[in-house]
Parts: structure tokens; sequence; C-alpha cells
């Protein structure tokens, strides 16, 4: 799939943004005032800023307010929900901990589960597509939700949480790397079976429909080198999982190590969610002669 | 928050007007129905009612709607003021064009009227161009056939009086097995591919003969990947196996064909080879009942196959028993010939004895009676439903009109040709060859030329040589070299004029052909030819150039003056009898196109020029008496011009609107075209739709409608004899002698009977050097260059590849995106390779006329078809590669000087990507101005 | 509305003969032009004379290539474009509602109006049947052409679909996959059509035909006898020939 900056952008941010949310709701820290004022405006610069982003790739941005009307089918609907509704429970609860001092406690747990509901939703926008076996997986909920969680930890300068979150988001990043290179195969997509003609011998693409580029191919038959592949798979996991932990774990390790932790994941993020899309094989690339099927 | 489905217009308002013409993205001439929306074109759909498409439309004929609105649409006359080639001009008015054309040609005329050259292209009023041609007086006329598809041409005419091209087809009703020899796409283009529809409907058999497996050979039931040039011996070797089985339609032979022509078998007589003929000149047959000689017609009589004949001391044998000879020779047993044609042995027969299967044991019958020419009624027709059709797969090789020949005569042996089921002539054919005209190539100053350019030689005497055996043609057809190129060889115009062999010309005036570009064999040098100047006056060697096209093509740089054409949606054609119409098996038909919408810009449709310019250049035929122009514009042409008395251009509609082919012209006739759909049909009766050419019902019909002023019937040339007295010449007898390096090529090529020999260029080189074919093909959804400028098109095909076979894929370790080096005797180019295993092993191939001159067809300069389209053009030499003997031999075929595209030889090497596609050549400056940057195109938004 | 209908009256589709189409791409621009000019917004193309042109089209035709273990290489070509699923996963991804299937007929269809382009209907289809038109930034894909279908200012024969009406080799087909007596059903019956990815459990209503087997043509027992020769020797051969025209 295309790794579209917009696309990118939005799910890194506001993964980390609504998993500041989370851990803000818990309570954990426990701010008000001037400090509670930092906490939630950068969670919401990152949550909203990366819901904007995601609209820079809309063709008809003005007609958004459209997407909430299919909630009942549609993961990006749900989403919409979901965020307006963590968005506007968190701003309660925020403009209570700014304005009046207090945590509305019972608010910023139900916060809490609606900014994770939220990166859960987003999740399942590419979990639920079989289009996209490499995402069409558990471990793709569990990996945008540990990550944001993670994120958000770090964020919220929970290290023992941060620390623990980390290790296990990262476990779970190596797992999502490695059950979704075989999912492909997995699945059973081949060729063959996307045109049928498979029975009398082996299949191969000969010529394209068209000479030019498509939307199909600008979109969806993306090709990312291997060893590329490979070599940001490393950054993503020492940036996004392992350099964090090292650094927050540093023995006295203060707010610039903890600036550097944050800084160092987001990177490893960015790494990680263009991979999340560069390797993303769509079975239609199969059409046009992607995914191995080349004899 | 479930939302109701939005209401839709399910009955929007289609258009505002449908009128009906005929499309002309290709030549296949299809009906349209063009929807017009505020008078602009909205949508292109087939004409359900059309003879030719029956609705349906191809890819460019519903893309027409960005050819009408390409960028590269000419806009006015045109004066070229930088150097040829830089595309440089300057908008000029039509009165300022007309009269430099008219102060460059009438000198010509009055002196000289050789010095004009008039060729043109891809054009469909070869009828007018002609004329007009025939009454300047010059020699120098043709079409684009000589170098398109001749060899088909003349061997089916020759052979049976009518050919594949265009003027038949098969009998996609009742075929039950359909042999397609070398086809990718044909002029036919949308009825092939109803017919294929039609009998993958039936479940009848089809089968691919073809190098490369795509289109129609890739929905073929079998396919046979011949080596390319070989498809002689393979039909031969069928020919061997069916004579062998008795596998052949004996009472057909008898009755319809020279088989039972006797001919002079006597070495030692000056006429061997020559028929037996009565003293009207009838040949000869033995009545099997009589054993006396009578004249073929004879009514009653019942031709002998086997018998010879003695007569003065000459043994006369009947043609069969010649090619029965020649053709159950083990030379042509398929163990024989399989290696070189690259098809295993068990297969030709498989094939061979599949032929004999349906031709015979799944024979047809049409309860119809009919009379024949020699009055003898038959109860029913017969069929044999084995159809064949072939295309430039055979006919672009210098072995091509052999082997269409052996192509024929296999139909023939099998009973198939006219017969149902098999292969059927589409009115004004079959006609014989002797009824065609001779060529007419002796200028005289200030007078038309005595009759038309081009026809057929009967022998040496009506070849277009002046007393000292010189040709009279610039192109040098109807010469030794290729006595039977009756379409003209237009590939040789160029080299010749830049020649100045035999002679030196003055005015080349060409009209809708891309001569600078891909209609040349080796641009390149067809550039420098054109560029070249004088080194002594620094003129241009050939001096001027005129030129008539509706696009900014590569041709246009190198013309001097330019005659901006219409689109086809801007203008009236016309499809006629006359030329080449859109007649079906079952009914003569003709068509117009008429301007449905208006230009808008200053360009005249090019048969009103070219009636303008005859006028004013006072040609007889274009003014009338007192010397006023004699027809205001084409329109008027069509309507009232009379080629022989009562006979026009359109069939339909004459007289007083009742009488069809013969008729005083009718000034309504246009008019009831228009309202007729753009065409007119007129049936051929159920009793004369077979056995044409011997038809009593047809020859009456065809006298009736106008097509022959008396019956014609004939017999089929299994021998040719013309041939031999060609060969007879060759071999020292007559007045007229050929020169004396072709006399061996003359004896060995000129065979009365089909045969195969190696292809020239594979004859004259070494085969290990250059070890592999390459051909090319047409996409069906291009059109030649022209498709290019189509914006929807060129998304289809917007660069080409080379396609390698898998051997060669795999020895040289290419992978997708590689590029390669390839190698000719006459050049070297570096493409785009990709890799196709449904290939013939030695070949390569390529898609037509993609690759594109940077700066033509008002693309930009980057476009992917000048940086990574390329022609194999580059590699191919209009003449064979020296051989030592000190003439370079035409690189054409020796009978009718069809150019051999398909006889290239090439290698292949692996190589690093170029920057571009090689060999790039500079951009040049486009006369009309660059397309938008997007389209959207709704009339109605 | 993004919920599929439970059942729909019809299933209204085409079905495809991959053992006669030639690849010739008439249904392609046949399409193009005629959703150009009509349902929604045009089908642009963006630098449409330049060097990298690329448009909107909703049906496109690719060509495959297939090596059997024995025998000579085969091509198919194989157009491509929406096959109206039933189990139609680009709808029920819509957050918009713009994507829809009609319950009349099964047709799956974008509401322009509706549509925010956010591409994700397209990414849910495993068929690459739906583009997103760059001018427009609306989804596009076929309409079944519904506007002809339907379309009472056309006469009753050409109400059907543009890429079908047009198909010169007449290997598409247009009906009613939902009745089991209709054309198309039956045609698929007797011919063994078949589903594209199957496993995807999109439920495609279109269908496609399988080329027919290739290449059988071998000399065998069967064809031996139709090449029986008639004599061996020359003589022999002529009295045959004598023989033989005795008999008419
Ligand atoms: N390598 C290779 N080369 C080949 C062939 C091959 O098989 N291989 N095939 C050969 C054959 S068979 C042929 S017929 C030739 C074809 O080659 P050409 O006859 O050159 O055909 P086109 O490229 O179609 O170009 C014809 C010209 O007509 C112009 N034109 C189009 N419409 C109109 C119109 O309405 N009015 C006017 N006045 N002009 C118009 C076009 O702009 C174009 O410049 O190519 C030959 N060249
Ligand atoms: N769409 C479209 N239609 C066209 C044209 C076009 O440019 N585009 N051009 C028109 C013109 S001018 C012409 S002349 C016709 C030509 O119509 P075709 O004759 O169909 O044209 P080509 O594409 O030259 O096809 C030649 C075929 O012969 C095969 N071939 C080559 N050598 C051999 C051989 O030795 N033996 C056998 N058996 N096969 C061989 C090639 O692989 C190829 O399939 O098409 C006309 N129709
Ligand atoms: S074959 Fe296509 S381009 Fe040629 S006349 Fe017919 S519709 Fe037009
Ligand atoms: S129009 Fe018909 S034959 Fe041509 S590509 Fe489309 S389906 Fe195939
Ligand atoms: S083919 Fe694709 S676009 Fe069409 S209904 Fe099925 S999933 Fe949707
Ligand atoms: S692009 Fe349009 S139709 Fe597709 S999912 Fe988004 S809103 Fe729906
Ligand atoms: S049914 Fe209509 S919209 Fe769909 S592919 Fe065919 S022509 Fe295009
Ligand atoms: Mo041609």
């Amino acid at each position: 799939m295309h790794p579209a900056p917009s696309v990118i952008a939005f799910t890194t941010l506001s993964g980390l943004g609504f998993g500041l949310l989370v851990f803000l709701g818990l309570g954990e820290p426990a701010v008000t005032g001037w400090t509670a004022f930092w906490f939630f405006l950068i969670s919401y610069a990152l949550a909203v800023g990366g819901l904007l982003a995601s609209t820079f790739h809309l063709g008809h941005p003005e007609r958004a307010l459209k997407a909430f009307s299919q909630w009942r089918t549609s993961w990006l609907s749900r989403e919409a929900w979901a965020a307006v509704a963590a968005l506007v429970v968190m701003g309660l609860y925020a403009a209570a901990a700014v304005f009046l001092g207090t945590r509305i406690a019972a608010l910023g747990l139900i916060g809490a589960a609606l900014s994770l509901a939220t990166v859960f939703t987003t999740s399942m926008i590419y979990a639920q597509l079989k289009t996209v076996p490499r995402w069409n997986q558990v471990l793709t909920p569990l990996h945008f939700v540990s990550a944001s969680l993670a994120g958000g930890a770090l964020l919220a300068g929970q290290i023992t949480p941060a620390a623990v979150l980390l290790l296990l988001a990262g476990m779970i990043q190596l797992g999502h790397w490695r059950v979704g290179d075989a999912r492909f195969a997995e699945a059973g997509h081949t060729l063959a079976g996307a045109t049928g003609l498979g029975r009398p011998g082996r299949i191969r693409a000969f010529e394209p429909p068209h000479t030019g580029p498509n939307y199909l191919l600008r979109e969806m038959a993306f090709v990312v080198g291997r060893k590329h592949a490979l070599r940001l798979r490393l950054v993503a996991a020492v940036l996004g999982y392992a350099l964090p932990i090292v650094l927050i774990l540093t023995p006295g390790a203060g707010h610039a190590l903890g600036g550097l932790a944050v800084l160092c994941h987001l990177a490893g993020m960015l790494a990680s969610r263009w991979l999340f899309f560069a390797e993303a094989e769509h079975v239609v690339g199969l059409y046009y002669g992607r995914h191995g099927t080349r004899g | 928050m479930a939302q109701r489905h939005p209401t839709l217009d399910l009955s929007p308002k289609v258009s505002d007007e449908i009128r009906k013409t005929t499309c002309y993205m290709c030549a296949c001439r299809c009906g349209i129905d063009v929807h017009l929306k505020d008078g602009r074109v909205a949508y292109i759909e087939g004409n359900r009612d059309h003879p030719v498409n029956k609705g349906v439309l191809c890819a460019k004929g519903s893309a027409g709607i960005m050819q009408v609105n390409a960028p590269s649409r000419l806009r006015a006359p045109l004066r070229r003021t930088g150097p040829r080639g830089s595309g440089q001009f300057e908008e000029i008015t039509w009165e300022e064009a007309l009269q430099t054309a008219v102060d460059w040609m009438a000198p010509l005329r009055a002196e000289a009227p050789e010095k004009l050259a008039f060729f043109t292209g891809r054009d469909q009023s070869q009828s007018l161009t002609s004329y007009w041609a025939q009454a300047f007086g010059t020699p120098n006329y043709a079409a684009h056939g000589g170098f398109c598809s001749v060899n088909m041409a003349v061997a089916g005419i020759t052979t049976m009086g009518g050919a594949f091209w265009e003027f038949g087809q098969p009998d996609w009703e009742r075929t039950k097995l359909l042999l397609l020899f070398g086809v990718a796409e044909d002029h036919d283009s949308n009825p092939i591919k109803i017919g294929l529809g039609k009998l993958k409907g039936r479940g009848a058999r089809v089968i691919g003969i073809n190098p490369v497996r795509s289109g129609y050979n890739a929905v073929a039931d079998d396919w046979f990947g011949i080596t390319p040039g070989t498809d002689g011996l393979l039909i031969l070797s069928l020919v061997h196996c069916l004579l062998k089985a008795g596998r052949i339609d004996l009472p057909y032979l008898a009755q319809f064909t020279n088989a039972p022509v006797l001919v002079n078998g006597d070495p030692d007589s000056p006429d061997h080879g020559l028929f037996l003929r009565d003293a009207a000149g009838k040949p000869l047959v033995l009545d099997r009942k009589t054993h006396q000689p009578v004249p073929f017609d004879a009514p009653g009589v019942t031709p002998d196959l086997a018998h010879t004949y003695r007569r003065a001391g000459i043994t006369h044998r009947p043609v069969f028993r010649h090619l029965a000879d020649r053709y159950l020779s083990p030379d042509y047993a398929p163990e024989q010939v399989a290696a070189k044609c690259g098809i295993p042995a068990p297969r030709i027969r498989a094939l061979a004895a599949e032929l004999a299967r349906v031709a015979f044991d799944e024979a047809i019958e049409i309860a119809q009676p009919w009379t024949d020419f020699r009055g003898r009624t038959h109860d029913k027709m017969t069929g044999r439903p084995v159809a064949m059709h072939a295309m430039r797969g055979i006919s672009a090789h210098s072995n091509g009109f052999q082997t269409a020949r052996a192509l024929h005569f296999l139909q023939i042996l099998l009973g198939t040709v006219e017969t149902p089921g098999g292969f059927r002539f589409k009115p004004p054919y079959p006609k014989p060859m002797e009824a065609h005209p001779k060529p007419h190539a002796k200028p005289t100053p200030d007078q038309p030329l005595a009759g038309p350019h081009l026809g057929f030689p009967q022998g040496p005497e009506d070849l277009a040589l002046d007393a000292n055996g010189t040709p009279q043609r610039i192109d040098k057809a109807f010469t030794w070299e290729n006595p039977l190129s009756a379409h003209g060889l237009m590939h040789m115009v160029i080299a010749n004029a830049h020649a100045g062999d035999p002679y030196r010309i003055d005015t080349l005036f060409l009209y809708m052909a891309n001569m600078a570009w891909n209609s040349s064999m080796s641009t390149g040098r067809v550039i420098e030819m054109l560029t070249d100047t004088d080194p002594d006056t620094g003129d241009y060697v050939i001096p001027r150039i005129i030129y008539s096209d509706a696009y900014s093509s590569e041709m246009v740089a190198y013309a001097d003056l330019i005659l901006p054409d219409t689109t086809y949606l801007e203008r009236h054609d016309c499809i006629s009898l006359l030329d080449r119409p859109i007649s079906e098996a079952e009914a003569a038909a003709d068509a117009i196109r008429w301007p449905v919408i208006q230009p808008d810009r200053d360009v005249r449709g090019f048969q009103s020029v070219l009636i303008d310019l005859g006028a004013r250049l006072n040609l007889p035929g274009f003014v009338t008496e007192d010397g006023q122009p004699k027809y205001a514009d084409y329109a008027d042409y069509i309507t009232t011009h009379q080629r022989r008395p009562g006979i026009g251009p359109l069939m339909g509609f004459r007289g007083e609107g009742q009488s069809t082919g013969r008729g005083d012209p009718n000034p309504d006739q246009l008019d009831r075209y228009i309202a007729a759909g753009g065409f007119h049909t007129h049936p051929i009766p159920e009793e004369a739709q077979f056995y044409k050419p011997w038809n009593r019902a047809y020859q009456d019909w065809a006298v009736a409608l106008g097509l022959y002023d008396s019956p014609q019937p004939y017999l089929f040339n299994l021998w040719l004899e013309p041939l031999r007295r060609f060969q007879r010449a060759a071999e020292g007898h007559g007045p007229h002698q050929p020169p004396d390096h072709l006399r061996d090529r003359i004896r060995a090529t000129m065979d009365p009977l089909p045969l195969w020999y190696e292809p020239f260029e594979d004859a004259a080189i070494d085969t290990e050097a250059y070890p592999l074919h390459a051909l090319t093909q047409r996409p069906m959804a291009m059109y030649h260059s022209w498709g290019t400028q189509n914006a929807w098109l060129r998304q289809v095909h917007g660069e080409n590849p080379l396609y390698l076979p898998t051997d060669l894929w795999q020895e040289q370790g290419f992978t997708e995106g590689d590029w390669a080096r390839v190698t000719s005797p006459h050049g070297t180019i570096t493409v785009p390779v990709a890799h196709m295993a449904a290939l013939n092993p030695s070949t390569v191939w390529t898609w037509n006329a993609i690759g594109k001159r940077k700066g033509a067809w008002a693309l930009d300069p980057k476009a992917s078809e000048a940086t990574r389209g390329f022609l194999l053009n580059h590699l191919i030499h209009e003449l064979l590669p020296p051989k030592g003997d000190g003439h370079r031999w035409a690189n054409s075929d020796p009978v009718t000087g069809q150019a051999a595209w398909f006889d290239l030889r090439v290698r292949i090497e692996k190589t690093a990507p170029p920057k571009e596609a090689q060999p790039g050549f500079p951009a040049i400056t486009s006369p009309v101005p660059k397309g938008p940057d997007a389209l959207a195109w709704k009339t109605t938004p | 509305m993004t919920q599929l209908p439970a059942h729909t009256d019809r299933k209204l589709g085409l079905v495809i003969d991959l053992d006669t189409c030639v690849g010739c791409h008439a249904c392609v621009i046949a399409c193009k032009g005629w959703n150009t000019e009509n349902y929604g917004t045009p089908l642009s193309d963006q630098d449409p004379y330049g060097a990298e042109p690329s448009g909107t089209f909703l049906n496109r035709v690719h060509s495959f290539e297939i090596t059997p273990e024995t025998g000579a290489a085969q091509l198919v070509h194989f157009p491509r474009s929406c096959l109206h699923c039933e189990d139609a996963p680009c709808v029920t991804v819509c957050p918009t509602g713009a994507s829809y299937k009609r319950v009349e007929d099964g047709i799956v269809l974008v509401n322009e109006a509706d549509c925010i382009g956010c591409g994700l209907c397209a990414w849910a289809c495993p068929y690459g049947a739906r583009e997103m038109d760059a001018a427009a930034g609306v989804m596009k894909k076929c309409t079944l052409c519904i506007d002809r279908i339907y379309n009472e200012n056309l006469p009753q024969e050409d109400r059907e679909p543009a890429c079908v009406r047009t198909c010169p080799a007449g290997a598409r087909h247009f009906g009613d996959l939902a009745d089991p007596d209709s054309d198309v059903s039956l045609l698929v019956a007797a011919r063994g059509g078949f589903d594209l990815m199957p496993e995807q459990g999109t439920k495609p209503v279109n269908k496609y035909l399988p080329p027919r087997p290739k290449d059988r043509l071998e000399e065998t027992d069967i064809l031996a006898p139709f090449l029986e020769p008639v004599a061996e020797t020359p003589q022999g051969f002529l009295g045959w020939l004598d023989r033989a025209l005795d008999r008419f």
C-alpha cells in the first residue's frame, strides 16, 4: 500500500495523543491546573492534529461530517464517533482538571476507555481488510493499542508502565512483522485464484491493461525493497522500542533523556508505520504481477 | 442514521440527436452513431444496422471523440519557414496554399507530368485520387498497397479472382474449421471478431498459425507457432498429405478451376508451360466423354483431369497432372518440412487430417439449385466447411506472393472457395484478373495518361518500361524486378526520387502517409533523403514536397506545403464500389461519411481540395467545356460524377432515387444516404450467393448492378499462366527480355505453380550472426501512428517492449525491466524487453508504430512513446545487404514488389538501460499548440 | 447506506467469456466514453498528452500467460471490472453511506454527492474495481450502466451496458444471475462459470467462463484414417484419379 504521509502522520500522532489521554484519564499522572493544561494541550495537539492530517487525503474533506453516518458497519465511521466522544469527554475532564482543579475520576475513566476505543477503531479500519492479509490479523489491533499505550505512558512520564508497555509493544511489533510476512501466503491468495486460471499450469501477468500508471498501482501496488524494509525494521525496533526503554531506565534519567526517549519513540513509530503501509500487499497487486507471481 | 438510497435518474437523455456516419479511426469502415449534445460530440457507438459492425465498435472507434478533439489537429494551411524537418511553419490562407500548389504543378504538367509523384496512404478515395493523377498525366501514382499487402491482393486476384484482403470473408455462419495464417488484427477488425465470436458460440474449431500467440491466436483452439517465412512450406506439405490421401474435391477442380486445362508439356517447345488454346484464345480442356479438347466453358463439357493430349508432336498435360507430380514428391512430406517450419511432423499430419475430415466428412449442403456458366443446373450447393484467412504474416515476406498463392491453392483443392462454409467473395469481387486493366505509364506533356496506372500485366509486353527498357514509373513498378506490382511500390518512392533513379522528380505530393516515420523501411535514412541537399545548388534533392495530413504527424515536418485535412467527422467521404466498399458476402454495400460536425479550424476536406486543384490546373474531367470547375466540392463529385454512363461513386438511390447501381445522378443521393444511416445495401439473390465466379444468377446480378458490363465467368488459376510468360522470357524466349542479372531469380520465383523459397534476407546474410526473426503486430487498440494522439488510447499502449522467447530470456539472464541492444544487418536499436513464453523460439516481436518522434502529435517531448517506445523500422532496409554483384536487390517480393517487413533478422544483447530508447532523434517544433494538462470531457457538466 | 441488503430482488451482472475475449480493449473505451458523458462526474485524465498519462477507467483488460506442464504456453485476456458482489466489502467499509448496494437489482453504486473520497472502499475491494477520480475527488466504479439498462430514451435492445453492446467478439453477457433460467445463468451452468477469489468471501455476482482446453489437435487413431494414402506410386495415383473421376 502507498505509504501516504497523511495516514502515517495520522495513525502515529493520534495514536500517541490518545495514548496520552488514556493515561491522563486514568489519572496517571493525576494532574490539574497548568500542568494539566500542558499535558492536555500536547495530547489534543497530537490527537486532533493526527485526525486533521487524515483529512488531507480525502477527496472531499468538506463533506467529512458525512463520515459519522455509518457507524453500524463502518469502522471508519465508528472511529469518527469514538474520536469525537473521546475528545468531548476528555475535554470536559480536562476543563475540570485545568480550570476547576478537580479530576472527575469517573469521567476520566470513560474518557480513557473512549480514547483506547478510538485507537482500536483506527486499527480495525486496517485489520478488517481481508484484501490486505498483512493487516488482517489479530496482532494489528494489539499493535496499534499497545503502541499507543506505550507511547502514552512514555509521554505521561510513567516510567515503569512505559518500560513494560514498550517491551510488550515491541514484542507485538515483532510478532506483527513475523505473522504479517506469512499472511499473504497463508490466506492462499494467488494469481491463479484471482483469475481462476490456475488449473492448466503456471500463470503470470503478461501485459498490463495500460502501459501508464493508474490509481490502483499508485495506491495499492507499492513495492518496497527487501533490504530497505529490513533496515527500516531495525530502525523501528531500536528507535521505537528498545532505545526508549534504555533511555528511561537509565539511572537518573531526567526530563532530557525522557524527552529524547519520546522523540526516539516517535521516529521509530513513524518508521514502523511507514512500513506498516509500504509492506502491506493488497491482493489486487496479483493482477499486476506483484507478490512473487512473476515467473 | 440509516440513509435512503438516492433517487437516480435512470432515463437520462442520451443526446439531442444521432448522426449516422462511418468510422475512420481505422480502415475497417464500421457504421457509427454519433450522439450530439448542443452540437458537440457526446458519445460514439456502433450502428446496429450497419453491415460491417452490426452495432459493435472497437476501442479506437469508441475513442473517436478524443480524436476529433485532439490537440494535434492541424489548424490551417502551412508553409515551411525553417529547414525541412525542423517543424517550423507559418500559417497561410487557403488561397495562398492552393496558388502555391498550382504554381508548382502546372509547369510540370505542361512539360513533364512524371515530375509530379502523387502517392496516397491510408485513404479510402483511391478512385478519385487515381482519376486525378490520370488526368494530370503522371504515371507516378499509387496508394500504400505495395508496402501493405499487395502479395495477398495479387495472389488472390490472380489465383481466384479476389483476395482475402478486404474483398472476401470466411463463411462465418457455416464454417466449422477456421485457419488463421498470420493475422493479428486485419482491416476487417470488427467482422473478424464478430465472426470468431460466432464460431466460439457454435464450438467450431479455430486454428492460429502464427509465431506469436496473442489476440486471435490466443483464443484459437490450437496454435501452430510457426517459424516466420515458412508458411508456404507448411501449406504445401498439407497439400502433399491431402493429395496423397486423395482428399481433394475432384469435381470442383474439374469444373471450376484450370486443373483440367491442357498445358504444353514439351520443354523444347517455345510455348512450354503455356495453355493449349483455341483460335479464339480460350484455354482447352479434354472432355472426358469425347476425349476431345474443347474450350473450358463449352456447354456440357466434362473436363478431364487425368489424361494427356498429344497434338503436333507435343504432349499437353492437364494442370492437375503437373501439380500432382510436384506436390506428391516426398520433398513436401511433413517430416521434410517440420524442422524448417518449427512444427513437429505429427502436428502437420494432424492438421491435414483435420482438414480432410471437416471438408469431406462434415460437408454441408444447402438445398438451393443454381445454374453454372456452362448451363448446367445443380440441385444443391455443397459446402466444405473449412475456411481460411490470412494477412500480412504471410504477405509481408519476400516469398509472400507464392505463399499466399499456396494458401489459395490449398483452399481450392479442398473445394472451399465460394462454397458454403468456406471462403466467400464480397462484391465487386469475384472478378477475373483479365477484367482488370493493364498498367498505363507513358507520360505525355499536357495530356492525361491513356488509362489507369495500376493493373495486371499479362506478360512481359505489359510492363511499364519505355523503349530502352527504362522504368517509366519512379517506384519502378511493373518492371522485371516486380512484374505484378499491382499496387505500386510506395516504399521505394522516396529512395528512388532521392537517387534520381530512374529519373529526377520535382514535386512529391503525399496524402495521409507518415513516410518520415512508421511507414518507411529505415526511418532514419528516409529522413536523411528528405532533407538531403544538392551540394552544387544547395536545393533539396527532392525539390518540393506537398503533404496532406489532418494531424501533426512526423511527416508534416518534412513537407514544404501542408494542406490540412479535416477529421473524419467533418467531411464527406465515399466508400465506393469503385474502390473499397463495405460489401458483405450476401450483399453489395457502400457508404458515406458526411460532416456530422463542422470544423472549428481553417481546414478543408482533402478530396474537395484535390478537386479544386484539378479545376485550377484545368485537368480534363475536373473542368467543364468552358473551363469552369466541374464540381463544387467532393459532395458534388460524389453525386454527379459518372465513371461510365449511369455508374457513379455511389450505387444507391440513383436516378429518381429508386435505382441501384445503374442510373442517372440524383442530386438527393447524399441526403438519401444520410437518411438511410450512411450506407446502402443491395442483397445478392439466394441462388447467386455461392459459386459466384461460375454462377449465372450472380453474373447477371453483377451486370445489372453495374459491377461489369457483361458476365465474366472464369476458372480459378491453379496454374498461373502469366507467371509462366515471365519465366519463359527469363529462359530467353520472346522479344521482351529481362536484364541478365534478374534471369535466374525470375526463373526461380515466377513459377506458375506455388512454391516455397527461403526469404531473400535469410539467403543474403549469415543467419547465425542474426539468429532471430523480428516482427511487429498491430495492437487492436491503436491505429498505426495516428492512435497515439488519442488521450484514451495512448494510456493503453504508451510504450512497447520487445518480447523475447523463453530460451533467449533465460540464456542471457534477462529480468523484468531490462533493456537490450538489437542489431540487424542494417542498424541497431536499444530498447526495453519483456518475456513471452507463447512465442516461436526463434522470434522476437513488438507492437507496431507505438514509438513516436519527439515533438510530433502535440505530445510532450518526454512522452513515453518517444522515450521508451520504439520502431523496428530503424532495423529494416528497402534494399537487401549488398551481395557483391554490383546490384542492390530490393527487399521486396520478386513478383509483386511487396515490402518484406517480416523478413527482418536480428541478434540481441543485454545492455545497461540507456537514458532513452535508441536511436533518439531531436525534437521537431510542433506546428500546433500543446494540449491541456487535464481532461474531463463532458458536453453537459 | 452501507448495510448490505439481506436480499436483492435480482442480481444483475456480467458474464465474461475468457475463451472468447481477444483482448481488444473495446469494452474499456466504450465504458470510458459512456461513463464520462453520463453517470456522475466525468472519468478524468491527468497529463493526457504528457509523459505519464493516467486516467480513471472502470474496466481494464489484463493479459496473462499460462505455461502448462506440457504443451505450448497460452495467453488469456482478462477484463476486470466491478463484480457487484453480494457481500460487498466496499459497501460496508464506507463511512458515509455513499457506497451502497441496490435492493432492486443488486447493483453496487457510489452516490458521488455523499462520497468524501476517503478511498477505503477501494482498499476493501479485492478486485481493483474502484478508482478514485483525481479531478473530482470521488470514487468511481462500474455502474453496470444503470443509466442505460433502464433508460427509456434508448430502444429496448440498447438497454444493456455499453461494454456489452460494444464487445466485438461477444465475450460479455449481461443479465439476471438470480434467475436460474436467464441466458446468463444457463451459460454459467453450461460452461462452468466461476468466481474470482472466492476465498475473499465476497460472493461476486459477475461470473467468468473458463477458456476451453487448447491444443488438442494431435495425430491420433481417430484422425489417421483421414490420410490413408490412395496409392503409394505415381502410377497408382493416376489409377486412383481415373477411377475417382469415373465415379462423377
Ligand atoms: N515495422 C513495420 N512498419 C510498418 C508495418 C509493419 O508491419 N511493420 N506496416 C506497414 C503498413 S502495412 C502500412 S499500411 C503502413 C501504414 O503507415 P501509414 O500509412 O503511414 O499510416 P499511419 O501511421 O496511420 O499514418 C497515416 C497518416 O495519415 C494521417 N491521417 C490520419 N487521418 C487523416 C485524415 O483524415 N486525413 C489526412 N489527410 N490524413 C490523416 C495521420 O496523421 C498519419 O500521419 O505502415 C507500414 N509500416
Ligand atoms: N487496430 C489496428 N488495426 C489495423 C491496423 C492498425 O494499425 N491497428 N492496420 C491496418 C493495416 S494497414 C493492415 S495492413 C492490417 C494488417 O493486419 P494484420 O495482417 O493482422 O497485421 P500485422 O499486425 O502486421 O500482423 C501480422 C501477423 O502475422 C504474424 N506473422 C509474421 N510473420 C509471419 C509468418 O511468417 N507466418 C505467419 N503465419 N505469421 C506471421 C505476426 O505475428 C502477426 O500476428 O491491419 C489493419 N488494421
Ligand atoms: S474497426 Fe474500429 S476503428 Fe476501425 S472502423 Fe471499425 S470501429 Fe472504427
Ligand atoms: S470488448 Fe470483448 S473481446 Fe474486447 S477486450 Fe472487452 S471483453 Fe474482450
Ligand atoms: S467488485 Fe469490488 S467494488 Fe465491486 S462490489 Fe465487489 S468489492 Fe465492491
Ligand atoms: S471513497 Fe467514497 S464511496 Fe469510498 S468509502 Fe470513502 S466515502 Fe465511501
Ligand atoms: S457495465 Fe457499464 S460501467 Fe460497468 S464496465 Fe461495463 S460499460 Fe463500464
Ligand atoms: Mo497496411
